[in-house]
């Protein structure tokens, strides 16, 4: 199994921490979804931060810090130095927005604070396109995990190119893959499971649905069925119908 | 002196950044920027304020 960072994920799922109801709902899903890994992010103190890191740390998961919201490499790698402090890991989730609407990764600059954050020692997981050539500098960057999204950030749409995920997946054999965002159902979860990708990072599809606990239990078993699925090597799909039952030995009864 | 805190302006009588963290209540884990550079934690007693400074103390946060 591919490790992260050497780290060995219990469960292929992570789990974002925002938009819950509750922090108590929050807290029931994270358990019932059985993430091992939780994203949460840095924000002006206004009181709540303390409160919100007790419980966090008593989920007993791994932690991975995001730079969310930043749109400059200079602002992405002081947010990455100042979780790192925070959350006393190596590990930061590199997002790097280039399009308000979209959320769609600005590559180029996630490409240079990725560098910049390996030489300063940082384990990076870089939001990315899925776009091979950028992967490709990713790693040449330092970083040793890819996600790339699965449609815009809380869009719900699921797997919008398959074809270029499934790519990836073939051109990156040996590095840790994570679908980042885009997620809505579990079916979409599964798919990317399906495809060979170690993980699946998600947040929305839980946290706003009508019972966030009842989905994370979904996304939880969404994401064990398509990796059983992708290891029991699944059967190619055709065009034409093949009949399951044999042929031979049916009865003369027309 | 006056300095922005978190986007505030604000009249405060610290003149490090250790001592505008007591003087302001924040305690427990937060980290500090000043003119939107980090500062770790073990700098912050040595980290003198001059006025018009911008001070951000961050905390940890819902995210995904």
């Amino acid at each position: 199994m591919r490790t992260f960072y050497g780290t060995k994920l219990l469960s292929p799922l992570m789990l974002g921490t925002a938009q819950y109801p509750s922090p108590a709902i929050l807290e029931q899903a994270f358990r019932d979804s059985g993430a091992g890994v939780a994203t949460v992010s840095l924000r002006r103190e206004g009181g709540a931060g303390q409160t919100f890191w007790t419980m966090i740390k008593d989920l007993g998961v791994l932690i991975l810090p995001n730079t969310a919201g930043c749109h400059t490499v200079k602002e992405a790698v002081t947010t990455a130095h100042m979780a790192r402090e925070v959350f006393d890991t190596k590990w930061i989730k590199l997002e790097l927005i280039g399009h308000t609407d979209s959320l769609q990764p600005d590559v180029f600059q996630l490409v240079e604070a990725a560098r910049i954050l390996t030489e300063d020692g940082f384990q990076v997981f870089p939001y990315t396109t899925d776009d091979l050539i950028v992967g490709e500098r990713l790693l040449e960057a330092g970083c040793e995990v890819l996600m790339p999204w699965g449609a815009p950030i809380g869009s719900g749409r699921g797997l919008n190119n398959e074809y270029a995920l499934r790519a990836m997946r073939a051109e990156f054999p040996d590095v840790p893959l994570v679908v980042d965002a885009g997620i809505g159902l579990p079916s979409h979860a599964s798919h990317a499971m399906e495809l060979g990708y170690d993980a699946v990072l998600l947040n929305t599809a839980v946290a706003r649905a009508g019972e966030p606990q009842m989905m994370a239990r979904a996304m939880a078993l969404a994401v064990e069925a398509g990796r059983l699925a992708y290891e029991a090597d699944p059967i190619e799909a055709r065009d034409m119908a093949e009949p399951s039952t044999p042929v031979i030995g049916k009865a003369f009864l027309s | 002196m006056k300095i922005v805190l978190n986007g505030e302006p604000c009249e405060v009588a610290a003149e490090t950044l250790a001592a505008l963290l007591d003087e302001c209540g924040f305690s427990g884990r937060v980290a500090t920027a000043v003119n939107e550079g980090f500062v770790p934690s073990s700098l912050r007693v040595g980290h003198r304020l001059n006025d018009g400074d911008r001070v951000e103390v961050l905390a940890p946060m819902q995210g995904g």
